[in-house]
């Protein structure tokens, strides 16, 4: 009480203090946060929707979407697009169940210190050096690899849906399996603040009431985490469609948006493609405003069980 | 055990230890196959598929090969010069913002952090084509050198700046502290600097650790904008001599899990004592 009588009185204060004649000067010190994030963020994002609006002498123009309309660039859209809901609905899944398991640990036990850790690690570290530990374990002569054919005869190449386009690994199916793997860190990073915010007041009330823990999650945990839950399965979806690094490290070839977009700016020299990452840059801004527009409306729900 | 020791009905969300026990065993056989893997490719002999040797690694050492390694050594110093600006960036930019916002105009807070967060929004591709321009006219001033990429690279590492900074602010009440500084007579910048910024350190140093891991596993940018750093190199080496390319990787992917284990046991740490205390 006094704690919050004392900080309403210096805030008081602190708004007497600051007279008219001195406003400015303090406001000059978000001048230079100001000027990075404008020359920095702002100024390459609408570069990069311009080049997409213009012709190659500057104009304004719609035609340069007519690039949608070839069947590589559609291609890759459809594969980025599947790869990302697929990755976000299969990460999100599992690792809600990690994280519910994780409940057993103790907050502050070492076993949470080293998944917390190995999590950050994965899903904001990873990239380029996840994609050579998948190239090690299911690539040509990955270890699984190696083992399935040697155990089963299985060879798990013969899962790849294009048998043409060389190992599973270097398609946009195989690198389900990479993407999965920071995907679910992502997950637990993401979702564990919710899980933990479970009530233990709210498991006890359903028990006198007579519940059991089946109706406990099914009345309690599941409409209390479920904006949570598809907040975080957005994220990752998100994170998943935006993804370049671990793409770009597995192959060269335009099976993935941000690869193809990487590919027609290396050939710039070409003045009839080089509107082509713009157009690209645009669609992904579409996609990723939808996306994320949802995702405020689940966080204002989320944020009513985590006061 | 916890049936007769503790409650003898499990209530609430909270999973029996055996159930979750098998789910956490089988998460991290699966997490650590992988790595398994990429450790056990890294020291196999060339065109085997088993066996050990340390070869890959004398091959670092001779001055035959020393051209094929050059350009991963320049990428790695880059790489840390980079994560040293950026970290810079962040307390030069970042952080005098924030603690202005919260002391003085604290509706400014909610643009700061849409601001930060809005790098998770904008995929890093998308601000890569745009960098590409700008830093044709960035490069006309300095030269083509690799440590300007810190101020692209700040921005992506903006979110994960912010939120340590700002978890730590909101647990401080610093309208209190910097009321207390200047009625004993301190002036801005002694408030700022001697009792403000002590108190911030935690989330300073989570948010400077967090930003340099996210430097070093940085590959977009440094792609886009055809510059050598860690992460391209490693990419350019996996093709010449993928056993080193892992051996690094490995290396790189257990550093950065230590640091951040031995960070996160200390804050636990300081956690637990806060509460007995």
């Amino acid at each position: 009480m006094t704690a919050i009588t004392t900080a309403a009185a210096g805030r008081a204060a602190g708004a007497g203090a600051s007279t008219p004649r001195r406003r400015p000067v303090a406001w000059l010190g978000f001048v230079p946060f100001a000027a990075y994030t404008l020359v920095f963020m702002a100024v390459p994002t609408v570069l990069a929707v311009w080049s997409g609006l213009t012709t190659q002498s500057g104009a304004f123009t719609l035609a340069n979407f007519a690039a949608f309309a070839q069947p590589g660039i559609q291609k890759a859209f459809v594969n980025s697009l599947l790869l990302s809901l697929a990755v976000a609905v299969a990460s999100s899944v599992l690792g809600a169940i990690l994280c519910v398991a994780l409940l057993a640990a103790r907050p502050d036990g070492f076993l949470r210190v080293v998944v917390d850790a190995a999590s950050s690690v994965l899903a904001q570290f990873g990239g380029v050096m996840l994609a050579f530990a998948f190239i090690a374990t299911i690539g040509s002569t990955g270890m699984f690899t190696l083992w399935a054919q040697h155990a089963f005869g299985f060879d798990i190449n013969s899962l790849a849906p294009d048998k043409t386009a060389g190992p599973l690994l270097y398609q946009a199916t195989g690198m389900f399996f990479p993407y999965l793997y920071f995907s679910i860190p992502l997950m637990v990073i993401v979702f564990m603040p919710a899980v933990e915010g479970l009530r233990p007041q709210w498991g006890e009330a359903v028990a006198t009431l007579g519940g059991n823990r089946l109706q406990y999650w099914w009345h309690v945990g599941a409409p209390v985490l479920a904006p949570s839950f598809f907040g975080a399965l957005i994220l990752i979806f998100a994170s998943a469609f935006s993804s370049f690094a671990t793409a770009a490290a597995l192959t060269n070839s335009g099976i993935l948006i941000p690869v193809v977009m990487q590919q027609y700016l290396g050939s710039e020299t070409d003045a009839a493609v080089a509107h082509i990452p713009g157009v690209l840059a645009i669609g992904m801004l579409v996609i990723m405003g939808v996306v994320m527009g949802l995702y405020a409306l689940l966080q204002r729900r989320a944020a009513r069980w985590q006061r | 055990m916890s049936g007769r020791m503790s409650r003898p009905v499990r209530v609430g969300a909270t999973p029996g230890k055996a159930a979750s026990g098998v789910i956490l065993v089988i998460a991290g056989i699966a997490f650590l196959y992988p790595l398994y893997a990429l450790a056990a490719f890294a020291f196999q002999p060339v065109g085997q598929h088993s066996g050990f040797t340390l070869d890959h690694l004398k091959a670092l050492t001779d001055p035959v090969r020393a051209f094929q390694y050059q350009q991963l050594w320049e990428g790695i110093q880059n790489s840390l010069v980079i994560a040293v600006i950026t970290v810079v960036l962040m307390l030069v930019f970042l952080l005098p913002a924030m603690i202005l916002a919260e002391l003085r105009f604290r509706s400014v807070r909610r643009v700061i952090e849409f601001v930060c967060l809005l790098p998770i929004s904008i995929p890093t591709v998308v601000l890569a084509v745009g960098f590409v321009p700008v830093y044709q006219q960035v490069w006309h001033l300095t030269g083509a050198v690799a440590w300007v990429l810190a101020f692209a690279i700040g921005i992506i590492t903006l979110p994960y700046a912010f939120r340590p900074i700002q978890a730590n602010l909101s647990g401080v009440d610093v309208i209190t502290l910097n009321e207390a500084a200047r009625s004993l007579g301190a002036g801005w910048f002694q408030t700022v600097w001697h009792v403000i910024v002590p108190n911030l350190r935690r989330g300073m140093l989570s948010a400077g650790l967090l930003t340099v891991s996210v430097v070093l596993g940085e590959f977009t940018i440094a792609s886009f904008l055809q510059q050598n750093t860690f992460q391209t190199g490693l990419a350019l080496l996996e093709q010449a001599d993928p056993y080193v390319a892992s051996t690094f990787a490995l290396a790189a992917l257990l550093l950065v899990f230590l640091i951040l284990v031995v960070f996160g046991a200390f804050g636990a740490g300081r956690r637990r004592s806060r509460k007995a205390a």
